[in-house]
């Protein structure tokens, strides 16, 4: 028998791809609206988050799902605040994929969250190329990261609705060009909302909150509860 | 950094077309991964040579195509390849890009007897 060759050109993450749309599918279905969060190490996600429940904790329904490579500290963190919280342990794992947001969402009590905040695990890199079933994915560079890495990992600025420049209370102790940084975020995608906070003092967060409240309003109005 | 999936959709894709047409061999792979996915050839083969062990594929070759890196100025349309860092259109100078090529991830082909 010879050798036969068989055109695919199908991509190699299209079954993660599918398992997304499934999962976009049943948060949907409960008018739910979900966030990839995503940034380096360090960076600022989890106080981001905390930030955010304190905030809207009050009128909005909140769950979070904490993607780590192990341990619980931060899911702990998020269910002291009383909000609950689901950790994924990837076991080295350098990304959440699909079929681990899939599991998680089994078990969360779905009709009752406005708000599902996930997140990823701290690399620039992975989580930009699998879809989670996300409707916004946000990312967080802090300045002690540098001004430069908008084209070190495109992909990611490339993806994100919201970026933001995060731990700005150092800006006077570093060289970050902040006009440079968003003008290379902007040129890359245009459509990107840029934020310059500190998620630890809450300073220039109100923006985001204001952002987050209107999607969440989008959400509601489409699916009509 | 994420090679490990990603070589075991290559293979899950790969026998499943494989098996579509009753294969008993897979002699080749051909991927396509551009410049900026990020993915490492030789991780991918290490990986493949023991996921695939007790398959079809034990012992079917890789083939990898990278595509480079390909940008479209927003404001004048030239498309251009970047220097490193250097994302700034040749032309105009503008700082507004859309990427065009080297995002590529998929299973081009297989070669099956």
């Amino acid at each position: 028998m010879g050798v036969k060759v068989l055109t695919i050109s199908e991509d190699i993450l299209s079954a993660n791809e599918e398992i997304a749309r499934n999962n976009q599918n049943q948060l949907d279905k409960h008018g739910i609206l979900a966030v990839n969060v995503m940034s380096s190490p360090g960076a600022g996600k989890t106080s981001l988050i905390l930030q955010t429940i304190s905030r809207l904790k009050e009128t909005v329904r909140i769950a979070v799902i904490e993607g780590d490579v192990a341990s619980t500290i931060d899911a702990d963190k998020i269910n002291k605040q009383g909000v609950t919280a689901i950790q994924i342990n990837t076991a080295g794992g350098c990304h959440l994929d699909a079929n681990m947001l899939e599991k998680a969402l089994n078990n969360l009590p779905l009709k009752d969250i406005d708000l599902l905040l996930i997140e990823n695990v701290g690399n620039l890199i992975c989580p930009a190329e699998f879809a989670l079933g996300e409707h916004k994915r946000v990312m967080l560079l802090s300045v002690p990261e540098g001004d430069d890495k908008v084209y070190k990992y495109p992909l990611m600025f490339t993806e994100a609705d919201v970026v933001f420049i995060n731990k700005v209370d150092l800006l006077p102790l570093l060289e970050f060009d902040v006009a440079s940084f968003t003008k290379a975020v902007s040129g890359l995608n245009p459509k990107v909302k840029v934020f310059q906070v500190s998620a630890k003092t809450g300073q220039g967060l109100e923006g985001w909150f204001s952002w987050l409240q209107e999607q969440i309003k989008e959400t509601k109005s489409r699916h009509g509860s | 950094m994420h090679e490990f999936s990603i070589t075991q959709s290559i293979l899950s894709i790969a026998l499943e077309k494989a098996n579509a047409v009753n294969a008993s061999k897979i002699a080749k792979v051909n991927l396509v991964l551009g410049e900026l996915s990020g993915i490492v050839d030789d991780c991918v083969e290490f990986y493949f040579s023991f996921l695939t062990k007790n398959t079809i594929a034990a012992q079917a070759s890789l083939s990898f195509r990278h595509p480079p890196t390909r940008l479209r100025c927003r404001n004048c349309a030239t498309v251009f390849s970047p220097d490193n860092l250097n994302w700034t259109c040749p032309n105009c100078q503008a700082q507004t890009v859309e990427i065009t090529s080297g995002r590529e991830c998929y299973v081009e082909s297989i070669e099956v007897e």
